[in-house]
C-alpha cells in the first residue's frame, strides 16, 4: 500500500507515492521565526501548509480561519490530492455557502504535527532524515502558535472568525483564549475545553494499536518498505466507533451479514459493519501517517484550558471582546453537550457575549460534518 | 416597535439605551433585536426551546439555550442592567427563586405575566367551574406550560417578601393599557419594573 512519506523541507510540499488526481498541492508558509512550544522546546523552521479561498479585503477584514479537526486538513473546500475525494467542508464553506467565498477570504493550513505539507514528524529533521519520534511533542495551543504565525504572515491582524469542528473547535477556543486581540468571532462545533479521561482513554487505544504494530519499528517506518498500516487502521477503526452514534450504528448496519446469507462461523469481516469499518480503516492508511497520528491524539489528551489559565475556565475568557456561538449535537457522545454547557457557563462568568445551542441529529459527533439545515442556518447568521 | 407584544413594547419603551439586558424565555427574540436596533443596547437571551434559540442565532443575536431555573446560575452578580422575565415566570419550577437569581444577576427586573384574577378567568371559573381557557390563558390545564398561576396581587406580595421595590407597573386588556386601579380584576396582562 503506498503511502506519502518523506517531505522536501526545502519546498515543503508532501510528496506522494500515489496522487489520484492532479488537484494543486498547498502554498507554503515558512514561519521565519522559531517556533517555542509548550514543551519548553524551540521548532526551526517550522512549515504550514494551507489553502486560500475567496479574496482577501484590502484592509483584511474579512478573514475566516477554518481550523480542521484530528485527521482533516487544509483541503477544506477543494478536493484532496490523494483520495480525490471533494473538500471535507465543501457543504458548509463556499460561494453563496453558509461561509461564503464571495464575501468571505476563508483560510484553512494543516496543523503542525500533522503530514500533509505542515511539519510534523514526517519532515525531514536538520540531519535530512525524518523526524520521527525526534519530533517534539506539541499542544493544540502549538498548533494555534503555528496558526497565528501564518495569520501575521499574510498581514491579518484580527480574524472575522474563527470557526472550528471538534478538534478545530479546541484551536479556536485556545486562539480566543491565548491570543483574544485576533477573533472577533468565535464559532466552535461539537468540542469541548478540556479532553476527558474517557477521551484520553480512546486516545491511548489507539496509539497502543500503532505502537504494537511491529512495522511501527519505534517509529523508524519512513524509509521501510512496510508502514505500520494495520496498527494504524485499527486505531481509526476504534476511534470511528466513537464519531458516530449507537442509534446511527444501528439503523446503517444493524446486525446484517456482508456478502453472505448466513453466518460462516470464522473470523472474516461477515457483519456489514465490520466491513465497513475495515474500509475505513485502512482507507485512511492511504492518507494519514501514523506517527502523525500518535502527535496529534496526545496533543490532543494535554488539552486543557482551564489549566493553562489557573484552574478556572472563565479566567481564559477574562476581557475578551469577541463574540461566541458554541454549538453540540445531542446524539455526540464524544464531546457531549455538557462539556459544551461547560464552556458556556465559563463565557457567561466572564461576560462574553455568547449563543449556544444544542442541536439534534442521529449521526453523534460526525453530524458537524454532514448535512444539517439547521447547522447551517446558524453557521451563516454567527459568521455573516 | 409596533409589532412588539403589548408587554414587550413597555418594556422596550423604558430600558434605557445602552444598556446591557438579559432576557430570560427571549422567544424568537423580538425584544432583544428591539432593543439592540433601537436602543442599542447589549442584549443577551436565554431561550429553553432550541428551534427558538436558532432563530435568534441565526438573525445573529446572542442566545444560551439554557434553563432558567438552573442556567441562571452561572452568571456574575449584576452582570446586566436590567434582566427581563416575560410571560415565563408562571412556567418557573420555583417562581420565588427565580425572581431572586433575577435580581440578583440585574440591577433591576421586568418581569411580565398573565394575571389569573383577571375578571374573565375568575367568572370562568365562578360560572363555569372549570379551569379558565381565556384570551389570556388558551390552553387547557392538561396541556399549559403555566404551572404556576399567579395574580397582581400575589406578585405584589412576592415582592415584598423579597425585599424588591416595585419601581413602576403596567397593566394591559389584551393590546390597550388598562389604569393600575383594580388592576387585579381588569388586567389580562401586568409589567412590573422592580429593583433591590
Amino acid at each position: 500500500m503506498a503511502v506519502r512519506v518523506a517531505i522536501d523541507m526545502g519546498g515543503g510540499l508532501p510528496q506522494f507515492a500515489a496522487p489520484m488526481n492532479a488537484a494543486p498541492l498547498s502554498k507554503v508558509y515558512s514561519i521565519p521565526h522559531p517556533l517555542p512550544l509548550d514543551s519548553g522546546q524551540v521548532l526551526e523552521g517550522a512549515e504550514i501548509a494551507y489553502e486560500t479561498y475567496g479574496t482577501l479585503a484590502p484592509d483584511a477584514s474579512n478573514a475566516v480561519l477554518v481550523c480542521h479537526a484530528l485527521t482533516g486538513d487544509q483541503y477544506l473546500a477543494s478536493p484532496h490530492p490523494i483520495t480525490g475525494k471533494p473538500g471535507w467542508w465543501e457543504r458548509m464553506v463556499g460561494p453563496g455557502k453558509p461561509i461564503d467565498t464571495d464575501r468571505h477570504f476563508v483560510i484553512c493550513a494543516n496543523v503542525i504535527g500533522s503530514c500533509m505539507g505542515s511539519s510534523g514528524p514526517a519532515s525531514l529533521a536538520p540531519d535530512g532524515q525524518p523526524y520521527a519520534m525526534r519530533f517534539p511533542v506539541i499542544t493544540i495551543r502549538d498548533m494555534v502558535r503555528g496558526l497565528v504565525a501564518l495569520l501575521d504572515g499574510l498581514g491579518i491582524d484580527k480574524l472575522h472568525a474563527v470557526v472550528g469542528g471538534s478538534m478545530g473547535g479546541m484551536q479556536a477556543l485556545s486562539l480566543a483564549s491565548n491570543w483574544p486581540e485576533r477573533a472577533a468571532r468565535v464559532l466552535v462545533i461539537a468540542s469541548t475545553a478540556r479532553h476527558s479521561a474517557q477521551n484520553i482513554a480512546f486516545h491511548e487505544v489507539g496509539r497502543q494499536a500503532i505502537m504494537a504494530d511491529p512495522a511501527w519499528a519505534g517509529g523508524d517506518y519512513y524509509a521501510a518498505e512496510a508502514k505500520p498500516d494495520n496498527g494504524l487502521a485499527v486505531a481509526r477503526m476504534a476511534a470511528h466507533i466513537t464519531y458516530l452514534s449507537e442509534a446511527g450504528l444501528t439503523e446503517k448496519f444493524g446486525r446484517r451479514l456482508q456478502d453472505r446469507e448466513a453466518k460462516g462461523f470464522g473470523f472474516d469481516a461477515e457483519f456489514q459493519v465490520e466491513s465497513y469499518l475495515r474500509y475505513q480503516g485502512s482507507g485512511f492508511t492511504r492518507r494519514f501517517d501514523a506517527n502523525s497520528y500518535l502527535y496529534i491524539t496526545r496533543a490532543m489528551d494535554y488539552y486543557d484550558i482551564a489549566e493553562e489559565h489557573g484552574g478556572k475556565l472563565a479566567d481564559a475568557f477574562c476581557g475578551t471582546h469577541a463574540r461566541f456561538c458554541i454549538v453540540s449535537f445531542d446524539t455526540d457522545w464524544l464531546y457531549p453537550t455538557a462539556e459544551s454547557r461547560h464552556v458556556v457557563h465559563a463565557l457567561n462568568a466572564a461576560g462574553a457575549k455568547v449563543s449556544f445551542v444544542e442541536l439534534s441529529a442521529p449521526h453523534g459527533h460526525d453530524s458537524f460534518l454532514l448535512e444539517h439545515d439547521q447547522l447551517d442556518r446558524v453557521v451563516k447568521g454567527f459568521v455573516e | 416597535m409596533s409589532a412588539l407584544r403589548p408587554d414587550l413594547a413597555a418594556i422596550a419603551a423604558h430600558v434605557a439605551p445602552g444598556s446591557r439586558v438579559l432576557d430570560i424565555g427571549c422567544g424568537d427574540g423580538a425584544l432583544m433585536a428591539e432593543l439592540e436596533s433601537a436602543s442599542g443596547c447589549d442584549a443577551r437571551g436565554m431561550e429553553l426551546d432550541g428551534a427558538l434559540v436558532e432563530r435568534c442565532v441565526s438573525r445573529g443575536l446572542s442566545v444560551v439555550q439554557g434553563d432558567a431555573n438552573i442556567d441562571l446560575a452561572n452568571y456574575p452578580d449584576k452582570a446586566f442592567d436590567y434582566a427581563i422575565l416575560s410571560q415565563t415566570l408562571q412556567t418557573a419550577t420555583r417562581p420565588d427563586l427565580i425572581l431572586d437569581e433575577l435580581l440578583r444577576v440585574g440591577r433591576r427586573a421586568f418581569v411580565s405575566f398573565p394575571n389569573f384574577a383577571h375578571w374573565r378567568t375568575r367568572a370562568a371559573l365562578m360560572f363555569g367551574g372549570r379551569m379558565p381557557v381565556t384570551r389570556a390563558l388558551p390552553v387547557s390545564w392538561y396541556e399549559t406550560q403555566n404551572i404556576h398561576h399567579v395574580t397582581v396581587e400575589d406578585f405584589r406580595d412576592l415582592a415584598r417578601m423579597k425585599g424588591a421595590a416595585i419601581e413602576r407597573a403596567w397593566f394591559f386588556s389584551g393590546e390597550k393599557q388598562t389604569g393600575a386601579p383594580a388592576a387585579n380584576w381588569r388586567a389580562e396582562f401586568a409589567v412590573f419594573e422592580l429593583s433591590r
